[in-house]
């Protein structure tokens, strides 16, 4: 199956993202990144680092796990829960810019969740969302504000992406399911 | 009208027979045991199948029928319906019934719902106490003359060693055995299982075995002191078959009797399959492996002289409730003889003279009644076994009004073909191929 | 999981642990200024109470609003019991309505059992007589854990009412499963016949026992023990299975000390231990929120097939 994005590529990727965020948010020090867990987390972090090196600002960056507000939950005649885990968002997000953190945006429907649980924590200025890729076949009116990739795909597909801190290498891969 | 049961293993301890012998039934007696017995143009024969065996009737010295008072539970009529398609041609019943059968009245009553059944004998067993209350003596004499064959206090044990003695030195005077329900009420307390394992991690009360043992020692003591006939109802603890051992060797006229579901069951049944199942609420409680063993030794060695049911039917909405508030007790006339012979026959802890002897002949010496053999002149009760059929226990098919047995679905080897009473044929187990 | 959770000995490890982690999740949920999570909306609760009790049942309706099910607290002040109907009446007519879940209280081991045999909801057992109370020995794990980081190896006493504690009893086999050297110590009046065949050492020396404790967990002693003759005052009592600063300097140094409360102080633990540093019991109430949260969003998926 076809490596769509190699780690030169994830990490030029993100180094762009991170100048445009600092370009279209002016006065940084209201900004904080809020990664999806779970492959959400280590972007923003990365995110963080590199806006730190371009404006000198640490960026405070926060943990959402959206499980429990998923809206599939409880609809499975089979199967266990899935995994609840740990939202850490150790600062206020009031009146902050929160830029949403993930890896793909496919549906909307992590987006919605997410959004729902952001909003359970405070009353942000504004929520910018932030993806590496965006595969497309929305299913909710959500549209990210920097997208690394566009990578357009059928349904039959899925877009792996791995990173190094969670899978040891970095790479957005698609495959035929 | 005749009627000869040709072919069959007879198997009757008491004169000593066991092999291939007819019987010849004339009305309501047995005219002749032998071989090749001739037929008279008004016989008919039953041609026994082979592997059948031919015994006298058995007799469960220990029942409760429910009537009067508890007639949701069982009734004579059911009741005795139960004991003959178990094999049973007559049951001794007990007194707890309401009102309590400490007097003529009561005993007549049994006695007549009985007669009006007409299916297997019944012996009513008289209160030992007025009221069961353990406090003055019931009319003995009274319930002796209306037809009560023992008398015990059963569903409590008699209260005090005073009346214990009273009873057994008053009830010797008519040749009547006290059976004692034997349980020190104190040791007991609000308990309801075996104090063990598994009443421990189920958090329930235990009932240690001592409650049992101390009581049956206590008697014992009495037997040998007033030489009057004693026998110890359910069996349950290994330390009181140590005690009828020992009261034994000593010379005291004691017995005991041993229930199926203690020989065959154990604790273990509380938590598993059915965690809480109150169909293994009863009392005494199933106890551990080393009880369930000892009792299977005492059958073996000869302590245990008989084996009884203590069948205790009670109504599906009194058991389907929380297991300390469920009532003691299960069903036990519709299983016994098929766990009797898978349990001790096929296992090859006993013959079947043997199980005939526990079954049959003792209960009948114990409470001097007729039956427990194939004597000539002796009444024409006589249970027909298929000791090999396959049987699988069935609440459904049951003639009990109850059906609180922890034996729902089990598969055992050996069941009951045919029962006569007095001659008639009051039960034909119809999955077997005999022609009555 | 299985479709009811009815006690410890049901659980294995995994699933042990999964309740464990889950909680560390859940319990982020009570820091935050809205403390709801819309997993549980439409799923209806009763929690169906026939014992009083004011700690465990607010700790599960608190999970209940957090996890935003609709929750119905049913306390059986043994009224209808009186009037004749029994448990299994009562829970058909409560089954009738559909809830998704059960949690019961009950007075009688085994009322869960009972209760989920016909009831296609979920049974949660919040302490079923003198069998088990599985969320209080959950809910002990967790703390326990938060305190010392394992469970495996450390060393647990447990000192008081053995015989007729739920809380025990669900203890003994959460512990044993992951590993923890438990001791009991107890009046051997109170003393379950056969306990140590769970793999747990019993000694009436409380001294003894809580040496080189890392927890030391106290059961409630009832004052109505002393009728059955169980022991002779709450006062001897005190001396002999009290915890006193004294008892507790025998064990390790940073031990922590447990009570699933309600506590009787001066009688089975003095004031100032309940009240000290090494006192963990007003965390155990905080954490059973957590713990509770946890079981509740597992059993509300699919059941897994026996």
């Amino acid at each position: 199956m076809p490596v769509v994005m190699d780690a030169v590529r994830i990490a030029q990727t993100l180094t762009r993202i991170a100048h445009e965020i600092v370009e279209r948010n002016r006065g940084i020090e209201e900004l904080a990144l809020v990664g999806i867990r779970t492959r959400g987390v280590p972007i923003a972090k990365r995110l963080a680092a590199a806006i730190g090196e371009i404006d000198g600002h640490e960026i405070p960056t926060g943990i959402l796990d959206i499980t429990l507000y998923r809206d599939d939950l409880m609809r499975h005649a089979v199967g266990p829960q899935p995994l609840v885990r740990r939202t850490e968002i150790p600062f206020s997000i009031d009146d902050k810019r929160i830029l949403l953190v993930d890896d793909v945006l496919y549906t909307g429907r992590t987006i919605r969740a997410a959004l729902d649980a952001l909003i359970d924590f405070g009353r942000p200025k504004a929520i910018q969302l932030v993806v590496l890729v965006d595969r497309g076949h929305r299913e909710l009116p959500i549209k990210a504000d920097y997208v690394g990739k566009n990578l357009p795909t059928s349904l039959s597909q899925s877009v792996q992406v791995r990173l190094s801190e969670i899978d040891g290498r970095d790479e957005v891969e698609i495959q035929e399911s | 009208m005749k009627r000869l049961l040709k072919g069959g293993r007879v198997v009757d301890p008491a004169n000593g027979r066991d092999g291939a012998f007819d019987v010849l039934i004339d009305g309501d007696r047995i005219a002749r045991v032998g071989r090749d017995l001739p037929i008279d143009i008004d016989t008919s024969v039953v041609e026994i199948p082979t592997g059948f065996v031919v015994c006298p009737g058995l007799i469960d010295m220990h029942v409760h029928l429910r009537e009067p008072g508890q007639e949701h539970k069982e009734t004579v009529a059911t009741g005795c319906a139960a004991a003959v398609a178990g094999g049973f041609t007559a049951v001794a019943c007990m007194p707890n019934t309401v009102p309590v059968n400490d007097n003529a009245g009561v005993t007549e009553y049994v006695l007549k719902k009985a007669a009006e059944a007409n299916m297997a004998r019944v012996y009513p067993i008289g209160a030992v106490s007025r009221g069961q209350k353990g406090e003055q003596l019931a009319d003995i004499a009274e319930l002796r003359h209306a037809g009560c064959v023992a008398i015990s206090d059963d569903g409590h044990p008699v209260a005090t060693a005073l009346l214990m003695r009273r009873a057994l030195e008053y009830a010797g005077m008519f040749r009547m055995v006290v059976i004692d329900h034997c349980e020190d009420q104190t040791l007991k307390g609000d308990g309801v299982a075996h104090e063990g394992f598994s009443a421990s991690t189920l958090g329930l009360r235990g009932i240690p075995g001592e409650a049992e043992s101390i009581m049956v020692q206590r008697d014992v003591a009495l037997a040998e002191l007033t030489r009057a006939a004693l026998h110890i109802a359910h069996v349950s603890a290994h330390q009181s078959l140590d005690a009828v051992r020992y009261g034994k060797t000593r010379g005291a006229p004691v017995t005991c009797e041993v229930t199926p579901h203690h020989f065959v069951l154990t604790d273990d049944m509380l938590a598993s399959p059915r965690p809480y199942d109150t169909n293994v609420k009863m009392n005494p409680p199933l106890r551990d492996d080393m009880d369930r063993d000892a009792m299977l030794n005492g059958i073996v060695d000869g302590t245990v002289d008989a084996i009884a049911t203590d069948h205790a039917p009670h109504h599906y909405d009194e058991k389907d409730v929380e297991f300390d508030r469920a009532p003691f007790g299960i069903t036990g006339l519709e299983t016994a003889v098929s766990l009797s012979l898978d349990r001790l026959v096929h296992s090859g802890a006993i013959t079947l003279a043997r199980l005939i002897e526990l079954m049959a002949v003792n209960p009948a010496r114990i409470l001097s009644v007729p039956g427990g053999s194939l004597s000539e002149g002796a009444p024409a009760d006589v249970t027909i076994l298929a000791p090999d059929l396959r049987v699988t226990v069935s609440v459904a098919a049951m003639r009990s009004k109850s059906k609180n047995t922890p034996f729902d679905g089990w598969q055992l080897r050996g069941g009951i073909a045919a029962t006569l009473v007095g001659g008639r044929v009051v039960y034909v187990n119809e999955s077997v191929n005999l022609r009555m | 999981m299985k479709k009811d959770l009815l006690a410890i000995a049901d659980l294995t490890r995994e699933e042990i642990y999964l309740i464990l982690d889950t909680a560390e999740a859940m319990r982020e949920i009570g820091l935050r200024p809205i403390k709801k999570v819309p997993t549980l909306r439409g799923k209806t609760i009763v929690n169906l109470f026939f014992e009083p009790s004011t700690r465990t049942r607010t700790s599960f309706e608190i999970a209940e609003k957090r996890l935003s099910a609709d929750t119905l607290n049913i306390a059986v002040a043994t009224s209808s019991v009186l009037k004749g109907e029994t448990l299994v009446d009562t829970a058909m007519n409560i089954e009738a309505m559909a809830p998704d879940m059960i949690v019961l209280r009950h007075a009688s081991s085994g009322a869960c059992h009972l209760l989920a045999r016909i009831c296609k909801s979920r049974i949660i057992n919040a302490g079923d007589g003198m069998h088990e109370h599985p969320t209080q020995a959950l809910l002990d794990a967790f703390t326990i854990r938060e305190h010392k980081k394992r469970i495996e190896g450390l060393k647990v006493a447990i000192v008081g009412d053995l015989l007729h504690s739920r809380v025990l009893r669900s203890n003994v086999q959460l512990l044993t499963r992951l590993g923890a050297d438990v001791c009991l110590s107890g009046p051997p009046t109170m003393v379950p016949a056969g306990i140590e065949r769970c793999g747990v050492r019993v000694l009436t020396s409380v001294d003894e026992a809580v040496v080189g404790a890392d927890v030391i967990m106290m059961l409630r002693i009832q004052q109505e023990r002393m009728q059955g003759a169980f022991f002779p005052s709450l006062r001897e009592y005190f001396t002999v299975f009290g915890m006193t600063a004294e008892r507790v300097r025998r064990a390790k140094p940073d031990v922590i000390i447990m009570h699933p409360g309600p506590m009787n102080r001066g009688v089975e633990i003095a004031s100032d231990v309940a009240d000290g540093p090494y006192s963990v019991i007003l965390e155990q109430v905080a954490n059973g929120v957590a713990v509770r949260m946890a079981v509740l969003y597992l059993l509300a998926g699919a059941p897994e097939m026996d």
